[in-house]
Order: structure tokens, then C-alpha cells, then sequence
């Protein structure tokens, strides 16, 4: 596993707030793996160090526009064929395009790998070496704290529980071996089965949540607030071009939430339109502010939106302050930006271009004052463009997680093909030697996940401490 | 009195005859030194050779040309293929065996040997200069010359039998035990540990009541471990299965405070998967009953062995309790069951060859490295007595690959992770398990030992012609088309799908209902002359048209692997350099300086990324 003869993958672009995000790839099928979603000229007939403009496929769907540099080996970084795909840098994209390789084939980069490869096939000499051994250190070890990070939240917990079963499960076979002639029990094929199913459910349900990560695929949540009639409603339908909200001229027409989903550049944000927040006496509008409240939860933006002849009125102050107060805890991994509507009903000499609290901070986009019209759609593509940079801001540590992600997920599917031979070997009757192979890959590729373990040690272990073994 | 040899092999147990006979038959001359000629190859636990995955080193020992296999073939009293219902890798030959006889049996076939000299003495130094053995001393004060020290002292250093509260020297009941070897061994630098292991009482058979307890016959069609054709059984002996019960637990706990397992007498590790009875009862308490195995010791003597039964309680607590077995009620017995305590030294300081790293030309094998059972301690002594041997003729040492055999599996094991318990063999341990069969150890392993000068000619000629004569049958089968009228009567008979159109018979083999040797009993079939081909090429055909996927599934991981066991690293080299490599790394990789890059991975506590820094710096 360590020295590998496949074809490699990664994102070789760590960081790249709103620009390009670069893939790279390889190995001996490098230039067949790309090919395979790559519309445009044929990869395959294509000469060593040429650039390619194209589109990156998924089935009959567009994922990205790239420019899609070859090298053949051993004219290249790492002397192998080496494919790097120039995508838009969004992590959406670029967690796509990075599935593509592995489903076409690819296996998911371990640290310093490209740089490995490259010094092992003497494109780097030893002086360089050092260097690529620190980095590999380094990266590792920024790795680890990252699957850490990642692994709180139940993910790891689940891993580990999911191990032990499947540990508990390998002792049964494994006694079974090695232990025939003694007295014991020995586990039902019936219970085994279930077991397995019981496993591979949980293991298929990681795949589900785990395949690009919730955010990214569901959208980043964008909770629009503000009090009844600022115009929340128009705002939505501003951005997503449609009447999907009821708008009126009734304050608190907006009863329920309302959800869409759209792209801005290359992230997908998922857009929350709330009921208006104010002291109210109806039953059912006050349910509809509570549940403002949960959705604010629920959001990692929250645009609060404020009438322009509001502005320097005590109100305004009040309602962050009571959202903030609302939200407790929540509020701190929360992005509150307050964005100023209906700027055509005041004068334009009155709009100010920067918050007053900037003070002498360094001046940063987020300091700038946004004004919009959401009923005459003026001021709507800044905002998208504000939206996008706070979003990829946002999201850069998603960014650097799509690497581990893909190997955390390529090791859950490979753990789950184990686990499907080992349930198709039960039901054809196999015995348990062939069953324990199976089993030892699953074990492998969960091990991969929360780090290396003796698998031996683990079983022989349980075996005894839970079988009394021995004439 | 010749002083002077190649090889002198301390200890004549399994270990040391195995280690003698291979460095006689690899041309060394040798001189086997042991405290008393009359127990050479003695069975100190159980008679009885073989079993699961231990059966399979029996095997592989025979294929490369060690004894074991033929001594337990001639001196068996009953045959057993242990896991039959399993797949044909769980397949474990097992004997019982007389005891006299094997022990007698195996110094004939060192009396036989070529270049083989006894001398009975006790060794309680290594001569050595230079950092190199070069001889031994006795307890006679003679001093013997070599080029090379094969140690397999057994359970002897500094060994301490325990029966209750007694306690006396000695290194196996009614023995003496060695002293001043451990010491001197320390002295040279070696880390040393303790272990412990135990036997049951002996009986005498005439006082049983056998009628009572359950019979286990030997196989009705025995096999044999040796490759070579030693012949089958014709005549066997039954075992007898009884049973512990709650009276016979509260007796047993009766004594606990007097057994030296609870009272902190015995300091050694015992094994976690030999349990002694006491342990068995304390650890389990909710089993209310545990399995006793009755093995007869041989043809004619009525003395017998009662496996399960281990136990180091006082001898009153241990007739009280026996009687109280279902069948053992009037039990006479002829031994009382006892603990010992025995010196180890950590295997973690041996190489590959068993040579230690730390002194030149000193090798150890058997139980000195912390290992239990017979087929165990003589896979040792072979590797031990042939790399010893290649060594004097300064030839490169062999090592097998945990591909190649359950001896690589387990050398690599004792000197990579080391032991804290004694060590036996369990299939689990193998990760290519599947590849590691018992039938066809021959064809991994006897062409290697007979290029290095061991097996011999015949013996390889012979492993040649099987795997001719299976080719062949292989080929008529992939070629012989069987018609649906023919065979759809047989197989609604057997439960499997019947035939729409005719098939090739290598895939009606291939399905799992169905056997080579049953279809080779339907004459109509086939013309295919199944009795012309012997029982071993008709099940490699067989195992090969069954199972080759996971065969070849197998073989390819283990491809993978050696890439990285075929990178070496030198011995000297300093970890401490690698600024990039955890302190963990660092530390056990000094410790235990792995041989490849591939052993490396194999220590726990060093990481893949570890792996990858080592690789960078070992150059391309």
C-alpha cells in the first residue's frame, strides 16, 4: 500500500479563494482515466506536454469548463503520465471532478505522494530529498489533525463501533478455524449474515453522508431575516429570478419558510426566505417567528436585511442584538451580514461605503456597506458576488478536507465491496477461511480510516479473552 | 575425542534434533550435546504431533527435509484430518503418537545421519571471541570448538517446577535444570524474560472407566505427513472425551490458595490459549463445565494423558478433584500435573537466519525464544541448523516469506513483533492463509531446500512428478466435455443445477456441491482414467479448479508486498539521522533494525508515512 503501481489522484491546489483549482493525476492509466469524462479531443492520441480545453463530464452532465494539461512520462513531475485538470475553484467542482477519478479508477493520493513518486524516479536528487521527506512528515501530520477534526461529530465513533463489530465478527470465523476441535460454540451463519447486512447498512449510509460532504452537496444554508415587510420575499425572488415566495404588501405574508437552491459561481447556496421577526400577538405568525429562529440555527449565513430609512435608528441595533441573544452558543460559527434594502426610497448622497466599525482595521470587503433594491434588482449581482467570496472564504477548510474525504470515502466503499463478497459468500455456503479474507479487507479499509492497527493482535486478543481456548 | 566440528547444537528436544539433522544433511559436521541421551525428542506435553496450522508446519518441516513428519508417521497410533468441512487451506493432519517410540525412532534417525556426534554433558557457556561463538563449555569441563552454536535449551535455563507450594530446579520432571548459561547470556548483553507453561497429570488407563466418556475414532482412510511415502495406519488408537463439572471446580477452588498461579510464586508468562484448569475455572467461572481430552501415550502402556487438565494445585487437590471427573473416579494417578518456569530470551533480538544480532554465529531456536509446541520449536531448529550451517560453508543464509510458509510466518513474527505470551501457531496469524495449504507444502517449499542443499534429489524428483501428473489431469479436464443426459440425474441427485447443453467437467467441478473424487466414481462420465493418477494430483486438481480465484487473489497482495521485502536495509543503519521520521519510528526501528523495508512496516508504532520517508531515504 505504500509503494503503488496505480495511478494516483489528488487536489494539488491546497488553497485557492475564488480562483482555479488544480487536479492531478498520476500513473500508467492517468491519461485513460481523464479521457473516459473528458469531452474534447481524444486524450489518448494526444502528445506529451500539450494543454486541452474541454468539458468535464459526468454522464451527460456538465461538471466544469477545465483546461486539461498531459504529460507523458517520463517527461513529467513525478516521470509518470501525469494529467492536471485546471477547474473552476469551487469546492463543489472540484469534490466532483476528484470522484470522477476515483470511480474511474484512481486511487486517492496519500501525503507527499506525486513528490515521492518523483523522487523515486529520479527527478529529483538527493538533496531534494530531505525536503520531500519533511513534507511528507508535515502533511501527514497535518492530515491526521484534519481526519481528527473531521472525526468529531459521531464519525469516528461510528467507525470504531462499526470495527469492533467486525472484529467480534472475525473472532467468530476465526475461532471457527482455528479452534474446531474444541469446546465451543460456534456463531449461526444466520446471525453472521446479519450481522454483515447490519453493517454494510451502516457503512452505506457513510458513503451517503460522507460522499462530498453535506454542505457541499446540499448547498451552503443562507437564512434571509429581518422584520415583517423589509422585503425578504423580493429578495429571494430577486436572487432566484422567480415568484417563489408570496410577496404582499401585508406585513407577515411570509407564515412559513421557504427554501431554494441555487448556484452563484461555483457554490451551490441554499436560500431560506423566514417569516418576519417582531413582538406579535397572532398565534400562528408567532409560531412562524420561532421557527425563523430555528432556521437561523439551521444556517451558516444569515442575511439580515434592513430598510434603508432605518438606518441609524435604534431598531436595527436592537434586532442583532436579539438574534444574537436568540442563537446563544450558535451565533459564534454564524456569518451575520446586514445588507441595506430599498436604497431607491433615500437619497444617494446619504449611502455610506463603509460600516462604521471598520474603524482602522485593514480595509476587507466585508467592511463595505452593501445597499441594494430588491424589488428594482439593483445592487443584486454585488451581492452575489459578496455572497460568493464569504462563501469560499467559508468553505476553504472544505477545500482542504476534499482530499481526505475522498480517501476516507474510497476506503468506506472498498471496505463495503469486501463486505458484499463476504455476504454473497454466505449465502452461497463458502467457508469460513474464504469468508475470513474478505473480512480482513473490510477490517484493512476501516483501519485505513482511523488509523493503521494490528488486525492479529486484535482478533487473537478477543478470542481469548472471550472463548476459553485450550486442552 | 573429536573437539572440533562446524556446528554444535545445544539441547537434543524437537528444536535441536530438527537443527542437528539439517545441518548434517546440508554438509556440516555436528556435534549434539544434551544432559541425557536417553531423552532425546522427548514429548514433555501432549503425544501427540500436528493439528490445526501446526499440522501445516509438520508439512512444510518434511517438505524441506526435516524429520519431524516421518518420526510422527511411524510412531503414530492414530490419524486424524482435522477441519475436513473447511476450506482445503484449514485442512490440519494430526497424530497421536506412542511416545517411546518417537522419542527412540528420532535418535535412530540421528544415528543414521551422516556426520551427526552425540556427547550427553550439560553446556553452561559459549566460548566466544571476537563477538563470534566458537565453541561451548561443559559442566565436565571440556571445552568443544566450532564455527557455529545452535542453542535450543527448552524450559531447562534456570528452570523451576512447581507442584502446590512446592517448588524445586529442574527443567522438565525428574531432570536437572541448567544454570549459568542465562547469566553468561546477560553478561554478553542479551534481554532475558521468564515464561511459564504446564502439564496435566498422568494416569494409569486400567483405573478408567472409558465406556462412559465419549470415543473419537482416527480417520477411516488415514493420510500421512511426510511427502516421502511412508505408509498410512492400518491399526489405530482411540482417544476419549470427558468433562469437568461443578464439583469438580469447587474442589479445584479449594486449593487456590495454596496454587502458586494465584499466590504470586510464578512470575512467568503462562499462554492466554493453554489455560491451566485453575486458570480456566477463575477466568470462566460462568462455564460450568470444560472438555477433557484422554490420550493414550502409546500401543502398550497403560499410561495416559489428560489433556485440559494442566494444573499446578497441590497433588491432594488435584486427586480430589480428578476423582470427581465423569469416567476418572477410582483414577490412579502415575504424575502429578506441574508449572515450570523457564528463562526466555526476547526474540526481538535475533535475525531472520535466528542468528542473534548481537553475537556472530550464535543461533537460538525453540522454546529460548519464547515459542510453545513441538511443531513450533523443531520449524525453528531446522532454520536455525541449516542458516548455521550455510553460514560455516559462508553461503547466504534463507529465509521464507510469510508467503512461502508458516515458518516464515512465524520467524517473522517472533523477531518483527516479538512475544509476551509463548507463541504458538494459529492460521489467523498467516495473512495468506489461503496460499499456505498443508497440501502443497512440497511444491512450495522442497525445490528452495534442495537448491541450498538439503532436500534431497529424490524428494524434489518426486514433487516434480506430482505436479506433472496434476497438470496433466488438469488439461483432461479442461478439455473433456460432458453431455446433459449423461450427468442430470447425478446432479438432481447432488442438489445443483442441472446441464442445458454439454459443459467442459472442470466447470461442473468448480461448483461447490459437487467433488472430483465423487465424479471420478461415475465410470460412465468420462473415459478420463481417474485411477491412473494418485490421490495427491487428483485433490491439486481439484483445490485448483475450486478455489483459484481466491488463489490468485492472494498471490497478487503478496506480489505487492514484496516489492517492498525486497528492499533491503543495512544493518547499521542510523535512524536518528531522519529528522522527518517520528520519535516512535525512530526508536523501535533502532531497536529492532528491521532487515527490509517490507519488515519495517510490519513493527507496530511505525506509520505508512514513516514507510514513505524510509523509502525516500533508502534511494530508488
Amino acid at each position: 500500500m505504500i509503494m503503488r503501481d496505480d495511478t494516483i489522484c489528488a487536489l494539488s491546489t491546497p488553497n485557492a479563494p475564488g480562483a482555479i483549482g488544480v487536479i492531478r493525476l498520476s500513473g500508467d492509466k492517468a491519461i485513460e482515466i481523464a479521457n473516459s469524462v473528458f469531452e474534447g479531443k481524444d486524450l489518448s492520441k494526444q502528445k506529451g506536454q500539450t494543454l486541452h480545453f474541454g468539458k468535464i463530464k459526468k454522464g451527460d452532465e456538465i461538471i466544469d469548463e477545465v483546461m486539461l494539461s498531459l504529460f507523458r512520462g517520463p517527461h513529467s513531475y513525478t516521470g509518470e503520465d501525469v494529467i492536471e485538470i485546471s477547474c473552476h475553484g469551487s469546492p463543489f467542482i472540484l469534490a466532483q471532478v476528484i470522484e470522477l477519478m476515483l470511480e474511474g479508477g484512481a486511487s486517492a493520493a496519500r501525503e507527499g505522494e506525486f513528490s515521492m513518486r518523483a523522487y523515486l524516479n529520479g527527478k529529483m536528487d538527493l538533496a531534494q530529498a530531505e525536503a520531500v521527506a519533511d513534507l511528507i512528515a508535515a502533511e501527514s501530520k497535518a492530515a491526521h489533525q484534519m481526519a481528527m477534526h473531521q472525526m468529531r461529530g459521531g464519525f469516528s465513533e461510528k467507525i470504531r463501533i462499526l470495527r469492533e463489530e467486525l472484529i467480534h465478527f472475525a473472532s467468530m470465523i476465526e475461532l471457527e478455524l482455528d479452534f474446531g476441535e474444541e469446546d465451543v460454540t460456534f456463531a449461526e451463519r444466520d446471525d453472521l449474515d446479519e450481522l454483515v447486512k447490519k453493517i454494510l447498512k451502516m457503512i452505506r449510509q457513510l458513503i451517503d453522508s460522507f460522499a462530498d460532504g453535506r454542505v457541499i452537496k446540499e448547498g451552503i444554508p443562507v437564512a434571509i431575516v429581518g422584520e415583517p415587510n423589509v422585503g425578504k420575499s423580493t429578495l429571494l425572488n430577486a436572487l432566484l429570478q422567480e415568484d417563489k415566495a408570496i410577496v404582499s404588501e401585508i406585513a407577515g405574508t411570509t407564515r412559513d419558510s421557504i427554501e431554494d437552491v441555487m448556484r452563484i459561481g461555483g457554490m451551490l447556496f441554499r436560500f431560506i426566505d423566514t417569516a418576519g421577526i417582531r413582538q406579535t400577538e397572532d398565534v400562528v405568525e408567532s409560531i412562524g417567528i420561532k421557527r425563523s429562529y430555528e432556521m437561523m440555527k439551521k444556517a451558516s449565513l444569515i442575511l439580515l436585511l434592513v430598510d434603508a430609512r432605518e438606518i441609524g435608528k435604534e431598531g436595527i441595533k436592537e434586532l442583532e442584538e436579539q438574534i444574537k441573544a436568540e442563537l446563544g452558543a450558535n451565533f459564534a460559527e454564524k456569518e451575520l451580514i446586514t445588507i441595506v434594502n430599498k436604497k431607491d426610497l433615500i437619497p444617494a448622497s446619504s449611502l455610506k461605503s463603509e460600516k462604521p466599525e471598520a474603524g482602522s482595521q485593514k480595509p476587507d470587503f466585508k467592511h463595505q456597506m452593501i445597499y441594494i433594491s430588491a424589488l428594482k434588482e439593483d445592487g443584486i449581482e454585488e451581492l452575489q458576488t459578496y455572497l460568493e467570496k464569504i462563501a469560499i472564504e467559508k468553505s476553504q477548510h472544505a477545500t482542504e478536507s476534499i482530499v481526505s474525504n475522498a480517501r476516507h470515502h474510497q476506503a468506506l466503499k472498498k471496505a463495503a465491496e469486501a463486505l458484499e463478497r463476504v455476504e454473497e459468500g454466505i449465502a452461497n455456503g463458502l467457508t469460513g477461511d474464504f469468508l475470513a479474507m474478505d473480512i480482513r479487507q473490510a477490517q484493512f479499509f476501516l483501519g485505513e480510516i482511523i488509523g493503521t492497527i494490528d488486525i492479529d493482535r486484535d482478533i487473537l486478543g478477543h478470542i481469548f479473552s472471550s472463548f476459553c481456548i485450550g486442552k | 575425542m573429536n573437539k572440533e566440528y562446524d556446528v554444535i547444537v545445544v539441547g537434543g528436544g524437537h528444536a535441536g534434533c530438527e537443527a542437528t539433522a539439517a545441518a548434517a544433511n546440508s554438509g556440516s559436521s555436528v556435534l549434539l550435546i544434551t544432559m541425557n541421551m536417553g531423552t532425546i525428542a522427548q514429548m514433555s506435553c501432549n503425544p501427540a504431533m500436528g493439528g490445526v496450522a501446526k499440522g501445516q508446519i509438520v508439512r512444510e518441516i518434511d517438505a524441506m527435509g526435516g524429520y519431524s513428519g516421518i518420526v510422527a508417521d511411524k510412531t503414530a497410533i492414530q490419524f486424524r484430518m482435522l477441519n475436513l468441512s473447511k476450506g482445503p487451506a484449514m485442512w490440519s493432519p494430526r497424530v497421536q503418537s506412542d511416545r517411546w517410540l518417537f522419542a527412540q525412532e528420532w535418535r535412530l534417525m540421528l544415528e543414521q545421519t551422516q556426520g551427526v556426534d552425540f556427547w550427553q554433558d550439560t553446556v553452561n557457556e559459549v566460548v566466544v571471541e571476537k563477538g563470534k561463538a566458537v565453541g561451548v563449555k561443559t559442566s565436565m569441563g571440556l571445552e568443544f570448538r566450532s564455527k557455529a552454536v545452535v542453542l535450543t535449551n527448552g524450559t531447562f535455563l534456570n528452570g523451576l517446577i512447581h507442584v502446590g507450594q512446592k517448588q524445586f530446579g529442574g527443567g522438565r520432571a525428574g531432570e536437572r535444570n541448567v544454570t549459568g548459561l542465562t547469566e553468561q547470556m546477560i553478561d554478553l548483553g542479551f534481554d532475558h524474560g521468564r515464561m511459564k507453561t504446564g502439564t496435566p497429570p498422568r494416569v494409569d488407563a486400567r483405573s478408567l472407566d472409558f465406556s462412559v466418556m465419549e470415543e473419537q475414532k482416527g480417520d477411516e482412510f488415514p493420510s500421512t505427513f511426510s511427502f516421502s511415502g511412508t505408509k498410512p495406519l492400518k491399526e489405530q488408537r482411540s482417544c476419549h472425551i470427558t468433562y469437568t463439572n461443578t464439583t469438580v471446580h469447587e474442589i479445584l477452588k479449594e486449593g487456590l490458595d495454596r496454587s502458586p498461579m494465584f499466590s504470586g510464586a510464578i512470575e512467568g508468562t503462562g499462554p492466554r490459549y493453554c489455560p491451566s484448569i485453575e486458570e480456566k475455572i477463575d477466568r470462566f467461572s460462568d462455564k460450568d463445565r470444560h472438555q477433557i481430552f484422554v490420550e493414550p501415550e502409546g500401543w502398550n502402556t497403560v499410561e495416559v494423558y489428560v489433556n485440559g487438565f494442566s494444573t499446578s494445585l497441590p497433588l491432594d487437590i488435584q486427586e480430589k478433584a480428578i476423582h470427581q471427573v465423569k469416567g476418572f473416579e477410582k483414577a490412579k494417578l502415575f504424575r502429578p500435573g506441574y508449572a515450570i518456569e523457564y528463562d526466555y530470551f526476547p526474540p526481538t533480538q535475533l535475525k531472520h537466519s535466528l542468528e542473534t544480532k548481537l553475537i556472530d554465529s550464535l543461533y537460538f531456536a525453540g522454546q529460548i525464544n519464547g515459542t510453545t509446541g513441538y511443531e513450533e520449536a523443531g520449524a525453528q531448529g531446522l532454520m536455525a541448523g541449516l542458516n548455521a550451517s550455510l553460514k560455516v560453508q559462508e553461503k547466504e543464509s534463507l529465509t521464507l516469506g510469510r508467503d512461502q510458509a508458516y515458518i516464515g510466518v512465524l520467524i517473522d513474527d517472533l523477531i518483527t513483533k516479538g512475544t509476551k505470551e509463548p507463541y504458538r501457531m494459529f492460521t489467523s496469524r498467516a495473512e495468506y492463509r489461503i496460499l499456505l495449504r498443508q497440501d502443497n507444502a512440497d511444491i512450495r517449499l522442497t525445490e528452495l531446500s534442495n537448491n541450498i542443499g538439503l532436500a534431497s534429489h529424490e524428494r524434489l524428483q518426486k514433487v516434480i512428478d506430482k505436479q506433472a501428473e496434476t497438470d496433466r489431469l488438469l488439461k483432461e479436464l479442461n478439455e473433456t466435455s460432458i453431455e446433459p443426459e449423461i450427468v442430470n440425474d447425478y446432479l438432481e441427485e447432488q442438489k445443483t443445477a442441472k446441464l442445458k447443453q454439454k459443459v467442459k467437467l472442470s466447470s461442473l467441478i468448480a461448483r461447490p456441491q459437487l467433488s472430483l473424487d465423487g465424479i471420478s466414481k461415475m465410470e460412465e462420465f468420462t473415459p478420463i482414467k481417474f485411477n491412473e493418477y494418485s490421490k495427491e494430483s487428483i485433490e491439486q486438481a481439484e483445490i485448483k479448479i475450486k478455489y483459484q480465484g481466491y488463489i490468485d487473489r492472494e498471490k497478487e497482495m503478496a506480489e505487492k508486498q514484496k516489492r517492498l521485502e525486497g528492499l533491503k536495509i543495512k544493518e547499521d543503519f542510523d535512524y536518528h539521522k531522519l529528522q522527518s521520521l517520528s520519535s516512535e519510528a525512530k526508536e523501535k526501528l533502532s531497536k529492532l533494525r528491521p532487515a527490509t523495508i517490507g519488515q519495517a512496516a510490519r513493527i507496530s508504532g511505525v506509520s505508512p508515512s514513516d514507510i514513505s520517508v524510509l523509502l525516500i531515504h533508502m534511494g530508488r
